[in-house]
């Protein structure tokens, strides 16, 4: 399987432990990863506050990329993808607005023609791998380890940019990935809510609030650990979980990883080449807990 | 068919609850969640207490949570809440106190409609004859004009979750209604409000509004409307606004994000108190080699996005 692969900004600067996690279980998993290494920023949700056809001009200059090459354009991002996705529908069901897009990328020859699929790894993983193939990889199963899923909105919402309508149990991915990789789900309610990464710099107590609350419900439903597809969450659940727990006068200590580490470390990859080392959250209760 | 349905109770009066009881209730197929509500409180709870009037989607009485999330129960079929469960759990709106069942306290969502002033004030000599008002200008407010106050926004936002003071996805849109009026003569003053502290730049982008809306007024998208009209008019001065400049700028130089200029430039060299408080986190990231590299690099093809950025902001 291969995929035009779209890492994101945060990856390749504040989490490259999820740079570095993605082509070591890539790897395993049999995909081959060709990087858009020109591709920009999708503008995060915030280019499109200001200027909507440039945000969404820059991602069909993606997708115009991936549609060259013609392989489907895989994101290993949250917020990424839903930007995408956004930017995708607009363009895929509106041909004029296609067209004036297409003026645009005219200037450096390139042309998006509407074709291109636009995949998070979670959806890829369970969609196109499928679980049953990724069962027999699984050489340290991740039994007894209590797993809590954080989503990111851009991937859930608004379920009719994300293609809920074909495949309704999107938002049920990372628990079925868990339980095939022998860890055990934590339900809880947060799983599906914002982590306040957004409004960070606009409203710091508000953001510590929404993560340490998420933190604090998962933890009091006995999660070891929280697995995230979005590295911007990433930032505030492990990055300011120091903040969040000093604000609610808690002690937290709930490491925070990447989905491809979670896949890594029960595929037998060590964990300092998954970059498991490199969290502001310690790791080491997680990978204990995990049989060897 | 026969429909299992588990309500949240409450009676804040006697002080009973809050609790789950479950019904069952014989329902047809094309019947709506509110038809099942009220055929438990006609012939099996007569207790049970709801709002609802026009039964069609108009008047936003009957605002609840189904599953999980806030909508109208007389728009929600209950094969649709059947999908992908047993059960359909109803619980009250959140983000507000509930007087009894599912019935909540609707003053404070009032309250909050009243601070954006929710009326137009025109300035100048009173006009001879009616005001005769853009076909386009309108059709901009068309979407935000569909509200119909049901509070399903409200009730499932994010930010309300925490801090009490953020206005929210209702207010915000009605306030968008009349900022964008071209008969409103105070625009500038709305838009120098909303730009406070629980204003717009407080809206965290989790698009749960948008999903919950029952009349798709996409209230977030609204917010960012007033974000945009808040930067054209030069009220700048805020971390929202400082923000969305650096990251545009940042793209348009190098092609991608620098995280690290993006935080400094959003709090503003200015705010010393801010820079100091991040001094603690870069430490940690530090020790962790989880800092974005220390030299901003240009992306390849970093050239042919700054040509697109000149294309494109010269046409706004």
């Amino acid at each position: 399987m291969k995929y035009a692969w779209y890492p994101g900004c945060v990856s390749q600067g504040a989490c490259p432990e999820l740079f570095k996690a993605t082509l070591a279980v890539a790897d395993k998993l049999g995909i081959e990863l060709v990087e858009l290494k020109e591709a920009a920023c999708t503008g995060a949700g915030i280019l499109s506050e200001r200027n909507p056809e440039l945000s969404d001009t820059l991602n069909a200059r993606t997708f115009a990329m991936a549609e060259k090459l013609g392989l489907p354009l895989m994101t290993i991002c949250s917020t990424c993808q839903g930007v995408m996705s956004q930017a995708n529908f607009k363009l895929q069901n509106d041909p004029e607005y296609l067209a004036k897009v297409n003026e645009t990328l005219a200037l450096e020859g390139l042309e998006y023609k509407g074709t291109t699929k636009v995949s998070h790894l979670l959806w890829v993983i369970v969609e196109d791998i499928g679980l049953d193939k990724v069962e027999p990889l699984v050489t340290r199963p991740l039994t007894g380890v209590k797993i809590a899923p954080f989503y990111g909105c851009y991937i859930l919402r608004p379920t009719m940019y994300l293609g809920f309508e074909d495949q309704p149990e999107r938002d049920t991915y990372i628990e079925k990935i868990t339980t095939t990789l022998g860890g055990i789900a934590v339900d809880y309610s947060g799983k599906t809510r914002c982590c306040g990464f957004p409004i960070l710099t606009m409203n710091e107590k508000a953001s510590y609030a929404m993560a340490g609350d998420h933190l604090v419900e998962a933890k009091e439903e006995g999660a070891d650990v929280m697995v995230t597809p979005c590295p911007l969450c990433h930032l505030n659940l492990d990055g300011a979980q120091p903040k969040a727990a000093r604000q609610k006068k808690v002690q937290i200590g709930l490491p925070i990883i990447h989905l491809p580490q979670m896949l890594g470390l029960s595929f037998g990859i060590p964990p300092k080449k998954l970059g498991l080392n490199r969290h502001i959250v310690n790791t080491k209760s997680f990978v204990a807990k995990v049989p060897a | 068919m026969e429909v299992a349905v588990k309500i949240k109770r409450f009676n804040r009066e006697s002080g009973s609850g809050p609790y789950y009881e479950d019904f069952k209730v014989e329902c047809d197929e094309h019947e709506m969640v509110l038809d099942a509500l009220i055929k438990i409180r006609e012939y099996q709870d007569q207790s049970l207490a709801l709002r609802c009037s026009c039964r069609s989607a108009i008047c936003g009485s009957c605002a609840m949570r189904v599953n999980g999330h806030a909508g109208l129960a007389c728009n929600t079929k209950i094969t649709d809440a059947l999908a992908r469960s047993d059960t359909i759990v109803v619980e009250p709106v959140g983000n507000t106190t509930v007087v009894k069942d599912l019935v909540v306290d609707a003053k404070p969502f009032w309250e909050k409609i009243g601070k954006v002033q929710p009326w137009l004030s025109p300035t100048g000599p009173t006009p001879d004859h009616e005001y005769i008002v853009d076909n386009s200008a309108m059709l901009a407010l068309n979407q935000v004009m569909g509200c119909i106050m049901c509070g399903a926004c409200v009730s499932d936002c994010t930010v309300l979750e925490v801090d009490k003071r953020f206005l929210g996805p209702a207010a915000l849109a009605k306030a968008l209604r009349f900022a964008g009026d071209p008969r409103d003569g105070i625009q500038a003053e709305r838009l120098q409000k909303l730009g406070g502290p629980g204003g717009i730049w407080d809206c965290t982008h989790c698009f749960e509004c948008v999903q919950v809306c029952p009349k798709g007024v996409a209230p977030m998208d609204q917010i960012l409307d007033l974000r945009r009209k808040a930067v054209e008019n030069g009220f700048v001065n805020n971390n929202g606004a400082r923000h969305a400049e650096s990251l545009a700028n940042s793209v348009k130089r190098s092609g991608w994000l620098d995280e690290k200029r993006l935080i400094v430039e959003s709090y503003g060299f200015k705010n010393v108190g801010a820079l100091l408080g991040l001094i603690p986190t870069a430490l940690r990231s530090l020790l962790a080699r989880k800092m974005p590299p220390l030299i901003h690099h240009k992306r390849p093809g970093a050239d042919k996005v700054k040509r697109i950025f000149e294309k494109l902001e010269s046409k706004q």
